[in-house]
């Protein structure tokens, strides 16, 4: 009676441990999140994301019962992980990101050569491009959206969209995303090579002005009125976007816009990465669709550094000799923010080393991060 | 009130005056339920269900009948009766006891009419024919105040439901499950099934052509106004320097030289000739810090991040 009574409960013990409920799914899954914390821990590539995401990926893939009532996986209403992943999937993080972002930016560069801007709104083609072949595949013009932006290099953004435009498609979206972003170093230089002369990737820049302390603080107001009256669906990114930036800029909430740029983005941004990252559950993520959205995001951002750099080119054509740009820095519109503009500065030091692109190099970034915001605005606007 | 219940009464009168007003209150509430249930609609109905719509707990495919409470507020159903006859109107009590027959605000319920009643709450004692004409009733707890009823067309055929164009309003339409006209059990009668737009981009733009050239033209036009902006604040900004220093000077903004150089760097430049120049750091190392330098402060520790400051004139 007594080893009946033993046997029965460690049997059904049995049946609620990992190793009773593991699929191949799961392990390939684990294989995949342990990949991402090597990268960023010996690689160095995108620790604040990969090592969230990568551990986000192992707690989403340990197998378990999910018929036995447990309540703890992502998807299950009323879960712990359900309840920090309701940030992703209704979509809340990513202003919060954006918060933060704009208290960290100094958009001095970008204020003081405002023609840098178009460069932003340029490789936005990337996401745009990615559309075309994501619709071609067979994707209907909602999933296809919200692949594309991934073109924009902006996490918080594929995010916020891929919540409104297709919930399904949000795992492999964000990691997709996040795993281009830190693999710029890999992507942008050979295009960059590629499509710039020898003469032209020497070309200086002239010294960027100095930006007075009220222009700075005109511009995240302005920058948020013209662009949200143009686009208002972009108002949550951007709305937070500038809002960030006035923290920063305007002198007298120091302590806010401190708060916005470190603790309050290392909190979402550890909170964003594993709910992500667990969110790649195998049944979830272990679909043809993912490898699609990979390929998507891969041509998106060929795509989207090449067309900043060729639009460069196109621009020195109208533009005088003095105030010529060098197209090296066409691969900082994407808005991986500050890892494109840095790989601007690296490729035109190995041909130039007194020629340090990084400052002129942030203006397309940071125009970047708006112009991938008015994209998805765009696109929520015509799709949503 | 106060003196209704005085404390200087007798206790045996309050306990009387206290047993009073728990009467009125529990008429009152009573009366608010009463008119709750007022608000309770049938709102669909499938009288033959030929496997294509819902299973019940059993595995059985019946006719039902969808109830909503219109109420902006949660609305407990329990003793209400739903019947197919006007002349017996307490056919089937909806049973008590049953925490399920709390609905809440704005939500349906779905009974099955399969004549089945010991098969639980959601199960009616009568049942709907197919090919006829059907009345459905439900009355309140007296059996005798009429809450809703509909009469289902015997045109009604099997897999299709009647049911209102809008949950609790008062057109009604026979649904067949096509497009705009979904069969909801447990659901808003009016949902979402496609989107216009998403099919308006699939059949007009199936290369995406036309979302990349608006999209493009909004993205730049968006940064183009932005950067326009910027040039002419960045104009007035350098007019207004010139103004100051014209003002300064005593001459006019004309004789001003523009100051086109005014960068960073060379700033920077210029303070490191002038600090070789004058070598008056002889004993510390030459760095040159352009940033102002300021005492990190605690936010913890430090009044001046607590105290609001008064905005300066």
């Amino acid at each position: 009676m007594f080893g009946e009574f033993l046997t029965s409960n460690l049997r059904q013990f049995w049946e609620l441990t990992g190793f009773a409920n593991a699929e191949l799914g799961n392990f390939v899954m684990l294989g995949v999140g342990l990949f991402f914390i090597w990268l960023a821990i010996k690689k160095n590539f995108e620790p604040m994301l990969l090592v969230p995401i990568g551990f986000g990926i192992l707690i989403g893939n340990v197998p378990f019962n999910t018929g036995a009532g447990l309540e703890i996986g992502i998807y299950e209403e009323g879960s712990v992980l359900n309840i920090l992943y309701n940030g992703v999937s209704a979509g809340w993080y990513p202003p919060l990101i954006f918060l933060g972002i704009g208290a960290m930016t100094d958009f001095s560069a970008l204020i003081a050569n405002p023609k840098l801007m178009l460069i932003g709104a340029a490789a936005q083609f990337g996401i745009f491009g990615a559309y075309m072949v994501a619709l071609a595949i067979g994707f209907a013009p909602d999933q296809a959206g919200a692949i594309a932006i991934i073109g924009g290099a902006d996490g918080p953004t594929a995010i916020f969209l891929s919540s409104k435009l297709a919930p399904n498609l949000m795992g492999a979206i964000a990691v997709s995303a996040y795993s281009y972003m830190a693999l710029v170093p890999v992507i942008q230089p050979p295009l960059m090579r590629l499509f710039t002369t020898k003469k032209e990737r020497l070309i200086r820049m002239k010294p960027a002005r100095a930006v007075s302390q009220n222009e700075k603080i005109i511009f995240p107001i302005v920058g948020m009125l013209l662009t949200c009256f143009v686009v208002p669906s972009g108002l949550p990114l951007l709305g937070m976007l500038f809002f960030g930036n006035l923290l920063r800029e305007c002198g007298v909430t120091t302590r806010l816009a401190k708060t916005a740029s470190n603790a309050l983005t290392d909190i979402v941004t550890i909170l964003l990465g594993m709910t992500v990252g667990a969110s790649t559950q195998a049944s979830q993520f272990l679909t043809p669709q993912t490898i699609f959205i990979f390929f998507l995001g891969f041509m998106a951002f060929i795509i989207a550094s090449s067309s900043g750099v060729l639009f460069v080119k196109l621009f020195n054509l109208v533009l005088p000799k003095s105030k010529k740009i060098n197209p090296l820095i066409g691969n900082a519109g994407v808005s991986a923010v500050p890892m494109s503009a840095r790989i601007s500065n690296n490729l035109g030091l190995e041909y130039d080393p007194q020629n340090y692109l990084l400052m002129h190099a942030m203006g397309p970034n940071v125009a970047g991060v708006i112009g991938s915001a008015v994209a998805a605005g765009v696109l929520l606007g015509f799709l949503a | 009130m106060a003196t209704f219940l005085c404390k200087d009464l007798p206790h045996s009168i309050m306990k009387k005056r206290l047993s009073l007003i728990f009467v009125a209150l529990a008429c009152i509430a009573m009366g608010s339920f009463a008119h709750n249930r007022k608000a309770l609609r049938i709102n669909e109905v499938m009288v033959a269900n030929d496997t294509t719509s819902i299973v019940d707990e059993y595995g059985r495919y019946s006719a039902w009948i969808e109830l909503f409470n219109s109420n902006f507020a949660p609305l407990e159903i329990s003793s209400v009766y739903l019947t197919n006859d006007p002349q017996e109107p307490k056919k089937y009590p909806v049973p008590l006891g049953d925490q399920r027959t709390k609905m809440g605000k704005r939500q349906m319920v779905v009974f099955f009419a399969d004549g089945k009643h010991e098969d639980g709450t959601f199960h009616t004692s009568f049942t709907l024919t197919p090919g006829q004409e059907n009345w459905v009733g439900i009355y309140d707890a007296d059996g005798i105040t009429l809450i809703d009823e509909v009469t289902i067309p015997a045109s009604l055929l099997p897999g299709q439901s009647y049911a209102r164009v809008t949950d609790g309003g008062d057109e009604w339409s026979v649904r067949d499950g096509s497009e705009g006209k979904y069969i909801t059990p447990g659901a808003n009668n009016i949902i979402k099934g496609t989107n216009p737009k998403i099919e308006e981009f699939a059949e007009k733009d199936e290369n995406g052509f036309a979302m990349t050239i608006m999209a493009m033209c909004i993205v730049f036009t968006a940064l183009l106004v932005l950067c326009l902006c910027f040039y002419a604040i960045g104009a007035l900004g350098k007019y207004t320097s010139r103004l100051n220093k014209a003002r300064a000077q005593g001459v006019t903004v004309k004789e001003v030289a523009p100051d086109d150089n005014d960068s960073g760097e060379e700033i920077a430049a210029i303070a490191m000739a002038l600090n070789e120049h004058l070598n008056a750091h002889d004993t510390e190392s030459t760095i040159l810090t352009i940033k102002k330098m300021k005492r990190a402060y605690s936010p913890w520790s430090s009044k001046i991040y607590s105290l609001r400051e008064l905005p300066h004139k």
